[in-house]
């Protein structure tokens, strides 16, 4: 293992900034992990920490392949992880939104310019993501539908679903949408947990990554086969929304099965107490997405569903 | 009079309401033509708050010679000026960057449709933007390349310094601007001053701009204002002068002023040592249009942007 410096920038008050890289077996250019781009994706570093604890020791054990060399990034934006912000702590910029960045541009561009231009040497990326909505999914991988797409590569991680995004243009400084335009297959891995640790979905996202580089003949590693993935368009998810803003109670959690017409939520009034709305499933199917805020606005998507068409 | 464009129940007694002032013609006002000058979108950024302020009192006081619809949006991101935030509050994205947004979407977005919804179909809007707590602008007006040819010779008329054509960028495809110039209504975007606060100078001086522009399109008779002629800014005349050292920015420049090439623009210090880090100098001639206005830089943080050239638009 070799621990080297990425990028580094020097504060004017916090010394150091430093993005740090581990580098495992050497050779061709295979995978690069990256993990914590905000300053809130603590789930994101551990996953990484776990990462680079098990590949320091299959590299101990022989079990890199060679000639294959892989890069993880634990984290990108630990200044503002250490001051309990999500985006970039000096003008709340978010990073994974100054892809494919600038080498000459504004601080934000530089740190996104200097770990792409590591990442896209490589011909896996691999990215333990967050959702700009907040809320709870099954663990899945997530590619954007750029073209160069490849959903059989990301059924190899195992998880149980695959998720096929169209991208809209938000997506487009994305890390994903741009590794994928230069050619590198890219996923995003996501897990239950950002702010907080789920020990047990770490696991799940942590497997999922070995079981990849095992299936990928990059590592000889040996562990569970995983799921037979199902493959989604994001599009065909349903979307469900709330007609009234207070205190939400979710009765479902992601995986769990609903049909329609059954109560999947209530609103509960914030000052009496009573129901004043109940939210229905409005298909049968899985529950893929949930929100997992205590109070919602009206209109707000607490859940997504994967319509079931055959019973 | 107010009306409401989009209204939201939030979690605790309240609403997110989006409201619009409609000053309007006293007669004959099926077949008048409409314009939406809107700002607010980033809560930082109050400016628009002046100007909107400054436009209604105006045209408020001569209704007879109103002739077409005035719609004043004030407040796009009524919860971000309320709570000093950029964005709006607990939501990831940019507001900027969420059009044309989505019936189906979040809330934001679904928000963000009906703003659409309700600009659609007017003869010309005006998004209104002041620059971020960071950086201070010249007036000026933006228009993407593509966008150029038809929406010229309006911005002519704004009374900004100058006009930046930029190339485009698939981002900006999901801005307020670009999402209603791509459905055809005429949209201009105008920047002016710093991030939270307000310019009167320049205020005045894009109100005086609009009203001009009412006239052009024949939403307003009477006395016309005088409005400059804009330098035109591409990408060629462009100048960036970005930190190469990380401490304080300490300018030695005023916003506006011209300079020569190798002059000094300000300095770049350590406060903890009393040491110069960096001598900061134009690397080109010409006009300091914007200029770094929080003191505090890293080692790539843009400092000034020169305007090379004066070519008028």
């Amino acid at each position: 293992m070799k621990n080297e410096i990425i990028y580094s920038l020097q504060s004017p008050y916090r010394g150091e900034f430093k993005i740090h890289g581990y580098r495992f077996g050497s050779g061709e250019k295979t995978a690069c992990i990256v993990g914590a781009i905000r300053g809130n994706e603590i789930q994101q570093l551990y996953i990484c920490s776990q990462l680079v604890n098990t590949l320091k020791r299959l590299e101990q054990n022989g079990a890199i392949a060679s000639g294959r060399e892989i890069l993880v990034i634990p984290s990108v934006n630990h200044f503002s992880m250490n001051i309990g912000k999500r985006f970039w702590a000096v003008d709340d910029s978010d990073i994974n939104r100054r892809f494919p960045g600038r080498a000459d541009g504004e601080i934000t561009e530089r740190i996104a310019a200097s770990v792409f231009e590591e990442v896209q040497q490589y011909q896996y990326g691999i990215q333990f993501a967050s959702f700009y909505m907040p809320g709870d999914f099954i663990p899945h991988v997530r590619m954007m539908e750029t073209g160069f797409q490849t959903s059989s590569l990301a059924a190899l991680f195992g998880l149980p679903y695959v998720v096929m995004r169209k991208p809209r243009p938000v997506d487009t400084s994305t890390l994903n949408y741009n590794l994928q335009k230069w050619k590198t297959n890219a996923f995003s891995v996501y897990t239950n947990e950002t702010d907080n640790i789920d020990e047990k979905s770490a696991a799940l996202g942590l497997g999922a990554v070995l079981r990849f580089l095992m299936r990928m003949g990059i590592i000889k590693y040996s562990g569970h086969g995983g799921y037979i993935s199902s493959v989604v368009q994001e599009d065909n998810l349903i979307s469900v929304k709330t007609e009234s803003a207070g205190i939400f109670r979710g009765l479902k959690s992601p995986n769990d099965e609903v049909i329609h017409g059954e109560t999947v939520a209530e609103i509960i009034h914030p000052y009496e107490g009573n129901v004043i709305s109940r939210i229905t499933a409005p298909t049968d199917g899985i529950v893929f997405f949930t929100n997992n805020r205590p109070l919602v606005m009206e209109n707000t998507v607490v859940y997504k569903i994967i319509r079931r068409l055959h019973i | 009079m107010l009306m409401n464009v989009v209204s939201v129940g939030l979690p605790v007694d309240e609403q997110l309401t989006i409201q619009k002032n409609r000053l309007q013609p006293v007669d004959n006002q099926k077949k008048c033509k409409r314009v939406c000058i809107v700002t607010g979108t980033h809560g930082d950024e109050l400016d628009g708050q002046f100007i909107c302020y400054e436009l209604a009192r105006r045209l408020s006081k001569v209704p007879q010679q109103l002739k077409g619809i005035v719609d004043i949006y004030p407040a796009l991101n009524p919860l971000g000026l309320d709570s000093i935030h950029r964005g709006i509050p607990m939501f990831d994205l940019d507001m900027n960057r969420i059009f044309p947004g989505s019936e189906n979407g979040s809330a934001v977005e679904y928000v963000a449709a009906k703003i659409i919804e309700d600009i659609a179909g007017a003869d010309l809007c005006i998004d209104i933007h002041s620059s971020d707590i960071f950086l201070n602008e010249l007036p000026q007006v933006r228009l993407s390349r593509e966008n150029a040819p038809r929406l010229m010779p309006y911005a002519r008329l704004l009374n900004t310094d100058l006009i930046w054509v930029y190339e485009s960028s698939t981002v900006l495809e999901a801005t307020l601007a670009q999402s209603l110039n791509a459905i055809g209504v005429p949209t201009l975007v105008a920047e002016i001053g710093a991030g939270m606060r307000i310019n009167t100078e320049y205020g005045l001086r894009l109100t005086d701009g609009i009203v001009r522009l009412l006239h052009e399109i024949d939403i307003l008779q009477g006395e016309v204002p005088a409005v400059c002629t804009p330098g035109l800014l591409s990408e060629g005349e462009l100048c960036l002068v970005s930190a190469e050292a990380s401490g304080v920015f300490v300018p030695a420049v005023c916003l506006g002023a011209t300079v020569s090439k190798g002059e000094h623009l300000g300095d770049i210090v350590s406060p903890a040592l009393g040491q110069l880090q960096q001598r900061v100098t134009a690397p080109c001639a010409g006009r300091i249009f914007t200029l770094r206005e929080y003191p505090v830089a890293y080692k790539g943080t843009l400092l000034a942007r020169i305007f090379k050239d004066t070519v008028p638009a």
